[in-house]
């Protein structure tokens, strides 16, 4: 009885540091960087509708994305991780797989979107504003890039934070978009 | 005197860094839905910051978040329809203070079973020197059975051998 108490320490600190390892596993191996899983996931995309970008003529809202499957991709042109990611976007659209819908989030004036699009490439369907986070809060976006797969109906299927890379997309989110257009 | 004096300075210095980041533009005109706004920020966690709540942070997002709770409380929305709005997109992560449920029974009862499994070990520790202090007591007392006479044998050659 004694020894077994003895025991119970070493028990706790293996249990703790097994689901601490674990996690640091899956992050590390770009599997699950989901941290804060969405609550959205499997969810309708909440209604929303944003005003266009300087010199596009429309904007987006949710109704845009019914009907195929979507990448909805949250960028700004201050973000350096956007940028990281964004030639992957291009290769995307160059390549034509599969839709994105672009929102250009919290852009401190309105030609910043446009002037960072121009330099880099444009690889959107339809670019919402959303200069107030109204999208992004309905998204339960916490930085930039965040990317969702969004299936037929509307419903949000796969939520990636951080850049898209070619091992993600590999991996996981190519096989998923060809799973959910089958559907 | 002096500690009057060291108070009413660190109040001076430390308070404004006390005060919420609500920015004066944001503020409604509507005092009492202004304080219901503010009542709902208090409890809304910035999802950026970790530990403030939106009232309290300076970060971008923590303001929109609480413009949008601005709207939607001048839209006619009660306090808890705005919190349930942003736990539907944020999750509990979103509540400063989390909601007793099954996810979250181990981060509510976890403390108190660890505190409790404590008390139980000081008890135990504190009853078996007890027991070990009584066993001294009858160790010394007169109580003590007296020493056989191949004891009291032992005991003088162990004496003798001490004295030569």
């Amino acid at each position: 009885m004694k020894r077994f108490l003895y025991v119970i320490p070493l028990v706790v600190l293996i249990v703790v540091g097994g689901f601490a390892t674990r996690q640091l596993i899956q992050v590390s191996g770009g599997k699950s960087v989901n941290i804060l899983p969405s609550v959205l996931i499997n969810r309708e995309v909440p209604p929303f509708e944003l005003a266009p970008i300087q010199g596009r003529e429309r904007g987006f809202g949710s109704k845009d994305l019914l009907g195929q499957v979507t990448i909805v991709n949250l960028f700004g042109s201050w973000c350096v991780a956007c940028q990281a990611e964004h030639p992957f976007l291009v290769k995307i659209k160059e390549q034509g797989l599969v839709p994105i819908y672009g929102i250009d989030w919290r852009e401190k004036k309105p030609d910043a979107g446009p002037k960072w699009l121009a330099k880099y490439g444009d690889p959107y369907t339809l670019i919402g504003d959303d200069p107030h986070s109204k999208a992004a809060i309905a998204f339960g976006v916490t930085g930039a890039p965040e990317s969702f797969i969004v299936d037929k109906k509307g419903v949000i299927r796969y939520k990636q934070i951080g850049p898209i890379n070619a091992e993600i997309w590999q991996s996981t989110l190519w096989p998923l978009i060809q799973e959910l257009r089958k559907q | 005197m002096i500690r009057t004096l060291t108070v009413a300075l660190m109040l001076a210095v430390f308070a404004p860094f006390a005060v919420q980041a609500v920015e004066p533009d944001e503020i409604l005109k509507d005092p009492v839905l202004e304080a219901r706004a503010r009542e709902v920020g208090k409890q809304l966690r910035c999802v950026v910051c970790q530990n403030q709540s939106i009232d309290d942070s300076h970060a971008e997002l923590a303001g929109d978040m609480r413009i949008l709770v601005r709207d939607r409380i001048t839209a006619g929305d009660s306090n808890q329809k705005v919190i349930d709005y942003m736990v539907d997109r944020y999750g509990d992560y979103v509540l400063l203070d989390p909601p007793f449920k099954a996810e979250t029974l181990v981060l509510w009862i976890g403390p108190a079973v660890i505190a409790g499994l404590g008390l139980l070990w000081v008890v135990m520790l504190f009853r078996r020197r007890k027991a070990a202090d009584g066993h001294m007591e009858l160790a010394s007392g007169t109580q003590a059975a007296p020493l056989s006479d191949d004891e009291r044998h032992r005991l003088d050659e162990l004496l003798k051998e001490d004295n030569a």
